[in-house]
């Protein structure tokens, strides 16, 4: 099996989500047979580490922040029937989401979004698992095409050291732009929800965005993102971009700690793939103690700062 | 302004998940069918607010069984102009994005409008499919949307910022948060959606490229271990020693 992984380098860096897919690719390719090319959209500057994860080749596309997501497809479209890819793993994120649908139209592909498994084969065809339900169910899903186009969920695997670096190769491919990019308003410093180890989430509990440093003091001792409720949002407590459940974003950290959230089934869509939930609320009958794994029935705010303190405490600070 | 909205039916937001025959089936018994929150909040609101301010009509079209009339008579009351219904079970992402390709081809829309997702199968690829089908270009995740002339002007939600681009209609549009406020629909708004326009449509031959073998449901936790507000370090200690995340 030939697999192609995208890899968005426009900001000339390899992130650990990157490392991700191309391990990925390297246990698909161990499992089933294979080899795994890299293809970088950007300078290439740092890609020889993907190497290191699994890559057997690496190739990149010169950089260029103007292009859109039907330019990304149709320099993907061209170098995967350059080289022949059976399977193309793009990353679930804001660039590599809206290649999939495309490319699956465009390489004549089957297409699954959101994979989370090393595939297994079925009558010589792949079976990936993904997400349903915003997370209520799974399902097994057959690519009934000979050739594939996933993208897939972040944190689902740990990238491990495989191999060692290699040279990356510049290569010329036709980019057919259809969407201005006129520039970027960025948010320095913030680690995507999608990609974050660690959040502390807030909700109605909270009272007021007055009160948020106490939930900003325990996401700082955590090193941890901040998010919330859907209410919260709407209120404009917090910007809609912290918004996590199944009308915001789906997050899968290490770990989720909740305060003040009552844990209603539309927020849990949104989290309950997290590895481990710690539920801080006043009332023991709140449905969010039923999907955690570790709860304090209490005021958050005697509670939030004594875990601060507890964490500052033995982290050493 | 020529304005589609395609909209998608999935289970309330409260619904409980349950399979049948041996989890290869969702059951649909005592499911509550809602119009897709993405396609009612987002997609079909702000091609609303185009209509009214540059005039034009907005159509919304399901691909669906008759069932879905409910569904679609709501788009209808929240203010779309008319409706089309292509009369088939969608059994996949690719063979709906057929079916309104299809559609879509020869109608001379300057928009068309998706939700960035359905809430059921969390697919988030008719929209691109389309796109590529009718070599439109295309914009996904919008959060904000305004048109200019022939040009639209969108900012994209991307990790660590937005990104805002220009793009000529007619053009293919993925929704987001941000895009408008949801609209609760009216006494008038119902009534006339009685009288507008449902048009039923043969679908073309079908294409599925994927198939669900079966479903699974995740495994429950295996229970809250309290720790006593006064006894916080406790929770550290098996934050740290047993649950190993920090
Ligand atoms: C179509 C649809 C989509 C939706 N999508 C989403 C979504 O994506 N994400 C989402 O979050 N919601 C969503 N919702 C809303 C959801 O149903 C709930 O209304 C919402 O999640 C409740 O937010 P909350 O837990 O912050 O507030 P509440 O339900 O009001 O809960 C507040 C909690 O704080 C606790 N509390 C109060 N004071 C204290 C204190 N001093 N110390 C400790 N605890 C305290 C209370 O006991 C309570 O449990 C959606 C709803 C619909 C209809
Ligand atoms: N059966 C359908 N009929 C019309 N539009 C649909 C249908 N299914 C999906 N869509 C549209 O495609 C979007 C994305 O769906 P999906 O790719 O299935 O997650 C939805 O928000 C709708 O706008």
């Amino acid at each position: 099996m030939k697999i192609l992984v995208y890899i968005d380098n426009r900001k000339n860096k390899i992130k650990k989500t990157d490392q991700e897919l191309v391990y990925y690719a390297h246990l698909i390719a161990q499992k089933h047979g294979g080899s795994v090319d890299a293809f970088v959209l950007g300078s290439g500057e740092g890609a020889e580490v993907l190497g290191k994860y699994g890559a057997d080749n690496v190739y990149a596309v010169a950089h260029d922040e103007t292009f859109d997501a039907n330019g990304i497809s149709s320099a993907v479209k061209n170098f995967a029937e350059d080289k022949g890819a059976d399977l193309v793993i793009v990353p679930f994120n804001s660039s590599g989401k809206p290649l999939v649908g495309m490319l699956s139209y465009m390489l004549d592909a089957s297409s699954v979004t959101g994979v989370l498994n090393v595939p297994e084969v079925e009558e010589s065809k792949l079976v990936f698992k993904k997400g349903v339900f915003s997370g209520k169910a799974f399902a097994y899903i057959k690519t009934l095409k000979d050739k594939v186009v996933v993208s897939l969920m972040t944190n689902s695997f740990s990238p491990e050291e495989v191999g060692s670096e290699v040279n990356v190769e510049a290569v010329n491919i036709p980019v057919d732009n259809k969407v201005k990019v006129v520039g970027i308003d960025k948010v320095e410093g913030k680690v995507p929800l999608p990609e974050a180890e660690r959040i502390v989430s807030g909700g109605r509990g909270m009272k007021g965005p007055e009160n948020w440093g106490v939930l900003l003091d325990l996401a700082k001792a955590l090193d941890a993102e901040t998010a919330c409720s859907r209410p919260v949002a709407d209120v404009g407590w917090r910007p809609h971009s912290e918004h996590v459940g199944q009308t915001g974003i789906v997050v899968r950290p290490n770990l989720y700690v909740a305060l003040g959230i009552s844990g209603a089934i539309q927020h849990l869509a949104g989290v309950s793939s997290s590895k481990v939930i710690v539920v801080i609320n006043k009332d023991p009958e709140a449905p969010f103690f039923k999907a955690a794994d570790y709860g304090v029935v209490g005021d958050l705010f005697e509670v939030a700062p004594k875990l601060t303190e507890a964490i500052n405490k033995f982290k050493g600070k | 302004m020529n304005l589609l909205v395609c909209i998608s039916k999935t289970p309330d937001t409260t619904a409980r998940i349950a399979f049948k025959d041996d989890f290869t089936k969702f059951d649909e018994g005592g499911v509550q069918f809602i119009m897709n929150p993405f396609d009612e909040f987002y997609s079909l609101v702000r091609a609303i607010e185009l209509k009214e301010k540059f005039g034009g009509t907005v159509t919304v079209l399901n691909v669906g069984e008759p069932a879905n009339d409910i569904v679609i008579r709501k788009a209808l009351a929240i203010g779309a102009d008319k409706a089309v219904r292509i009369n088939t079970s969608p059994t996949s992402a690719f063979a709906v994005a057929k079916q309104i390709a299809e559609y879509a081809k020869d109608k001379s829309f300057d928009i068309i409008f998706f939700g960035k997702e359905t809430i059921d199968y969390n697919g988030g690829e008719v929209s691109g499919m389309v796109a590529a089908m009718l070599d439109l270009p295309f914009v996904n995740l919008a959060s904000h949307l305004e048109v200019d002339g022939t040009t639209a002007k969108l900012n994209r939600d991307i990790e660590g910022g937005v990104e805002k681009v220009e793009v000529e209609m007619p053009f293919i549009v993925s929704t987001a948060k941000g895009m408008a406020e949801q609209r609760i629909p009216n006494m008038r708004g119902i009534m006339m959606a009685k009288r507008k326009p449902l048009e039923v449509v043969e679908p073309v031959d079908k294409e599925d490229r994927v198939e669900i073998l079966k479903y699974e449901l995740p495994k429950a936790k295996s229970g809250v271990k309290l720790v006593d507000p006064d006894n916080i370090d406790e929770l550290v200690r098996l934050l740290h020693e047993e649950a190993k995340v920090i």
